[in-house]
């Protein structure tokens, strides 16, 4: 009851404020972590003095994206939200749903304090910015437990090639080589072999050119062949329900490996595992020195209401200031997409990655707004069958890939 | 009519005879109009376009179609549902018949075996799919507790086995859905008047006989109903095959609702979604327009 009454103080004192607007933000972080991370994003706003009303939508981004994505469609516009980068996004940008923030970028400089510079070219359209990049999270790690390898007489892989000549090893001690999750973290592990083995100059190709001669090139093949390999070796009934019963199985080495991107240094952490000591972390999976830059943006909405434009102009320079940047991503486990900010906080494998995004040859162009969501989810399609099905040959999964980038937008 | 001392005309004729009726009946009237055909008529016409995260009217004949025919998840996913709804149709309609029967041996605690039996169509299909997904699954469900009783080669894999998951599926919805059709059918089972049956005993006509010519035929139109609800069951199956397998493992228990769904929310094709949407209203027409001719043919025997 006196929780009640302080809110409801809160609240009446929230009117009272003049300058006070109410901005709801739709987002998809929901687990411990993530919540607190957004906490921190809600008490820096409402410091300025306005109020987060906070619109948290369960499930997974495959979720929520819809929801969001019919809410704006539908005219009942959110304040600021999370949203998949990506052509869906671009859709509703050409079709003049999305706030162009291009004053308060060019004011606060965005272009020359974010880096690397492809985590902020996705939310440039025709010269104009129309999202706020939060966080950089890469996808492209694969996570082993030393001790599994250690323990049973094995080295510890440097590289893929060493882990792959190992699981015949691990299946013989009855542990699970390659531990996988549903059904999006098996298309997850293909998306890193393919860059990975076929290269980034490959996936470009195909990914940004729609080129079905690379899909028919040596170098794919390769990269479907060594996805065949994990197919072969692996066990059905292993298969977990939630991605992080997966990275758990190699925390308590039940498995040896699990390719999964840095936010799986969260379950490290929280079971007491120190970097280097219990686990390693080979960015591009021991093939070749590649990060790759996703992450988390905020767009915003148009709204009819002037107050509430200039409160999500406010949200927008205030996400990318230098505390929120880290107050923000030292809970989320991400990186600040700023340069200028101290990451000195950083374990071990997070050094790795911040070594990389200094280099720009070692950074992968973001992929994932190159295909339309449709194509993402032809090829997941595919993927899912490839990998549960063992008499689809990776010459079958090549053809039908080609069809997919053919008919590409 | 003029006796009456009220006007005539077309306009009375349309709008003002039996003016309270049809005030009633125009909502349902809008309702068929808009929803039913209007509806139908967009989503069909859409199909033939490059709609993609928002409508077009950008029009590209049958390539949503050749896409949609070619595609190896689609084609999954029509043999799946025919699979599931052969089995799951038969097997609901006879076990029920068969427990409706039984229950109508005026049984003690009929209620509560009725309540039983009922009790599993009071669940939703996500928590029916998650609890058996629990059950089924073979890393702490029944396969591993029937290994820690001793019996080390026992296996029920289903769930992650490609060419069983059509079975889970079937399990747990007949699980649900057997019970449904019981009460239904022992309703029209009641429904039969006691006279039939004692004529039938002074005839000397064997029980099992008397259901099978009498009964039964008797009971034709709680065997529609039963069948059209069920039936309709089938077609809109997709939260069981959510919550119990999410259309894996692979795609090999994939749905055609789950398809259209994936495809307008998720991938944002409309499209694609639409095009796959009218092939399953086409399917049911071609199954149901056949049946109503038969069923409302003129019959001069009568």
């Amino acid at each position: 009851m006196k929780k009640f009454a302080a809110a409801a103080l809160a609240a009446a004192l929230m009117c009272g404020t003049a300058m006070a607007t109410d901005l709801e933000v739709t987002h998809w972080w929901v687990s411990g972590g993530e919540a607190a991370a957004v906490a921190e994003l809600a008490k820096a706003f409402d410091a300025e003095g306005d109020h987060w009303v906070d619109g948290a939508i369960a499930g997974s981004g495959s979720t929520a994206n819809p929801i969001i994505i019919s809410r704006i469609l539908g005219g009942n516009p959110m304040g600021a939200t999370q949203m998949n980068t990506g052509r869906d996004a671009e859709e509703l940008i050409q079709a003049g749903l999305m706030q162009d923030l291009s004053e308060v970028a060019t004011a606060e400089h965005w272009a020359d304090v974010i880096r690397p510079a492809s985590v902020f070219a996705p939310c440039q359209v025709d010269g104009k910015v129309y999202c706020v990049p939060v966080n950089i999270h890469s996808n492209n790690w694969l996570w082993l437990n030393r001790h599994v390898f250690l323990d049973n007489g094995l080295e510890v892989p440097t590289t893929w090639d060493q882990f792959v000549d190992s699981f015949p090893a691990l299946k013989d001690k009855g542990i699970i080589p390659l531990s996988m999750g549903p059904a999006w973290t098996v298309t997850h592990a293909w998306n890193q072999i393919f860059v990975d083995i076929a290269g980034p100059e490959v996936q470009q190709e195909i990914y940004r050119d729609k080129s079905v001669d690379a899909v028919r090139s040596d170098d794919f093949k390769a990269a479907l062949q060594a996805f065949a390999d994990v197919r072969d070796s692996f066990d059905p009934a292993t298969q977990t329900g939630l991605w992080n019963e997966a990275t758990n199985l190699v925390i308590t080495g039940q498995a040896a490996g699990n390719i999964m991107g840095d936010w799986a240094q969260g379950e490290f952490a929280v079971a007491g595992k120190v970097a280097g000591e219990d686990y390693d972390c080979l960015p591009g999976l021991g093939v070749r020195e590649l990060v790759d830059t996703g992450g988390d943006s905020f767009y915003f909405p148009k709204n009819e209401d002037p107050e509430i434009t200039a409160a999500q102009l406010r949200l927008a320079k205030l996400l990318l200031s230098p505390d929120v940047q880290v107050a923000f991503n030292l809970k989320k486990g991400s990186t600040p997409v700023r340069g200028d900010v101290d990451t000195s906080t950083a374990n071990a494998c997070m050094q790795k990655a911040l070594k990389l995004f200094a280099d720009p040859t070692k950074v992968l162009p973001a992929s994932e707004s190159q295909l339309t969501s449709d194509t993402q989810q032809q090829i997941e399609d595919l993927i899912s069958e490839f990998f549960s099905d063992h008499s689809i040959t990776v010459d079958d999964a090549q053809n039908r890939f080609a069809d997919i980038i053919a008919s590409a937008q | 009519m003029r006796t009456t001392g009220r006007p005539t005309g077309f306009f009375h004729d349309l709008f003002l005879r039996n003016f309270s009726s049809k005030l009633a009946v125009t909502p349902m009237v809008l309702t068929v109009l808009v929803i039913f055909i209007g509806c139908t008529a967009w989503t069909v016409t859409y199909s033939f376009t490059n709609s993609r995260l928002l409508p077009s009217l950008d029009f590209i004949g049958f390539d949503q179609y050749v896409r949609l025919f070619k595609d190896s998840r689609w084609q999954t996913s029509v043999r799946n549902i025919a699979i599931y709804g052969v089995f799951s149709l038969t097997f609901t309609m006879v076990v029920g018949f068969l427990l409706a029967v039984l229950m109508d041996q005026k049984i003690r605690f009929e209620s509560v075996f009725r309540t039983v039996y009922l009790y599993p169509f009071a669940l939703s299909f996500i928590v029916t799919g998650l609890v058996w997904q629990w059950i089924m699954n073979p890393a702490f469900g029944l396969q591993e507790s029937v290994r820690n009783l001793g019996w080390a080669g026992f296996t029920f894999d289903w769930l992650t086995n490609r060419n069983m998951v059509i079975g889970a599926l079937l399990i747990a919805g007949i699980w649900q859905g057997t019970g449904f059709v019981m009460v239904l059918l022992l309703a029209g089972l009641r429904s039969v008047d006691e006279e039939v049956w004692k004529a039938a005993r002074v005839d000397g006509i064997p029980t099992w006989r008397t259901y099978i010519s009498i009964i039964i035929p008797m009971m034709r139109g709680t065997f529609v109903t039963t069948f059209v609800i069920v039936g309709s069951g089938i077609v809109r199956l997709y939260d069981l095959v959510v919550a119990l397998t999410g259309g894996g493992p692979g795609i090999s228990s994939e749905v055609p609702t789950k398809y259209v769904f994936n495809y307008m929310f998720g991938a944002g094709n409309i499209g694609q979604g639409l095009a796959a949407s009218t092939v399953m209203l086409l399917t049911v027409l071609i199954i149901l327009i056949p049946w109503a001719f038969y069923e409302f043919r003129p019959r001069r025997d009568r």
